[in-house]
């Protein structure tokens, strides 16, 4: 049995190895869905969100379960919000840029 | 001296110190590629209508690199929870399929590398294009000379906005051969490297550092999995959260993938 101290919830290691297959498998299908969306005939802004999206929840997968966040301290919770935090302050700028050429500078 | 809280939880975080550790390393991580991604960004939307390459990068060989990822994160977890439950065997079997999974993960990087810098825009003096994969250079080829030739496996080009969209219809239509041009009717020639355009330096850029992350993580797994491992008969423990630790690392690198593979190669 398996005491995992950030879970708090033993399982064993055969069962472990069936939610990671469960797992390798889901991420295999959103993966699928990426290129078949990346061909699909949308228009290129709705094809780029939606391939993202499929991106996060993918990412979800990796964060939640393989990195067992979904069952974390508070402490860990608290830096990786001061993260997000900080992650999103920098996007917000980089759009708040793409808008803003200083005088004299090239634009398209 | 013994160091405090390399087992035991701090009663004041919760968890050990090498968890919290690695957990702030993660997030300057974040940030670090956090900028890049924002360079991406900021390149892509200012570059010019039709300027920005669509379709150069081998979206099987990203999808299969996706795939070999994804599946040593799992075997990663796997190590990881064979030492929870005190099955070394199974540690070294999960932790070595990890290290020949990032081992593969790296030599088709590099193939992909290769076929970048081999491949060549030459741009002709009757202003056409020529583009493809470098066969060879007469051994007399000096372009500041202008003597030999030089033979690509590609095709031409009226206009270079033709090279940037591949997944077009003209583009997937078009007859690749073997061209020998000589030297003398060549104006410029470049291979694809980070110089060319700002997407081959983004994409140098940010897979370059992917790719050194996996080779430390990889240098990291392999001392657990071999010198490293002796600190299983001493102190089973403290050696189970070095492997989670690490196994933290590889997760986070598995997680740039998966932003880095749909940006660069489906977008």
């Amino acid at each position: 049995m398996i005491d995992m101290s950030d879970s708090e919830h033993p399982i064993d290691l055969k069962s472990y190895i069936r939610r990671c297959a469960i797992i390798f498998a889901v991420v295999l299908c959103t993966t699928a869905l990426m290129i078949a969306t990346s061909y699909s005939h949308h228009g290129w802004t709705l094809k780029v969100a939606l391939i993202l999206a499929i991106a996060v929840v993918n990412a979800f997968l990796v964060a939640g379960y393989l990195m067992h966040l979904l069952s974390e301290k508070r402490m860990i919770y608290a830096l990786l919000g001061f993260t997000v935090f900080f992650f999103i302050g920098l996007m917000a700028l980089t759009i708040w840029a793409t808008n803003g050429f200083p005088p004299g500078t090239a634009t398209h | 001296m013994e160091i405090p809280y390399t087992v035991q939880n701090r009663p004041d975080t919760g968890v050990y110190n090498a968890k919290i550790g690695i957990w702030l390393f993660l997030a300057s991580e974040v940030m670090l590629f956090g900028g890049l991604f924002s360079a991406y960004v900021l390149l892509r939307v200012g570059a010019a209508p039709g300027e920005w390459p669509h379709g150069w990068l081998n979206v099987t060989l990203g999808t299969v690199n996706t795939i070999i990822l994804a599946l040593s994160a799992i075997t990663t977890l796997l190590a990881w929870a064979a030492c929870k439950v005190r099955e070394f065997g199974k540690f070294k079997f999960f932790h070595a399929c990890t290290i020949l999974l990032a081992l593969t993960f790296l030599g088709i990087k590099s193939y992909e590398y290769r076929d970048k810098l081999m491949h060549y825009e030459v741009q002709l003096t009757n202003g056409k294009f020529a583009d493809g994969h470098l066969v060879e250079k007469s051994r007399n080829f000096d372009l500041a000379q202008k003597t030999g030739s030089v033979t690509l496996h590609g095709h031409i080009v009226e206009d270079r906005k033709e090279l940037m969209d591949l997944r077009s219809p003209e583009a997937q239509a078009a007859r690749h051969e073997e061209l020998t041009i000589p030297a003398a009717d060549i104006k410029k020639m470049e291979n694809y490297a980070p110089r060319h355009n700002t997407f081959t330096a983004i994409y140098f850029t940010l897979t370059g550092l992917h790719a050194l992350h996996i080779l430390g993580g990889t240098l990291v797994i392999f001392y657990l999995w071999g010198p490293g491992s002796r600190m299983w008969k001493t102190d089973p423990e403290r050696f189970t959260n070095r492997v989670e630790v690490s196994g933290l690392f590889w997760h986070f690198v598995d997680l740039v993938w998966i932003f880095l593979f749909p940006v660069l190669y489906l977008t």
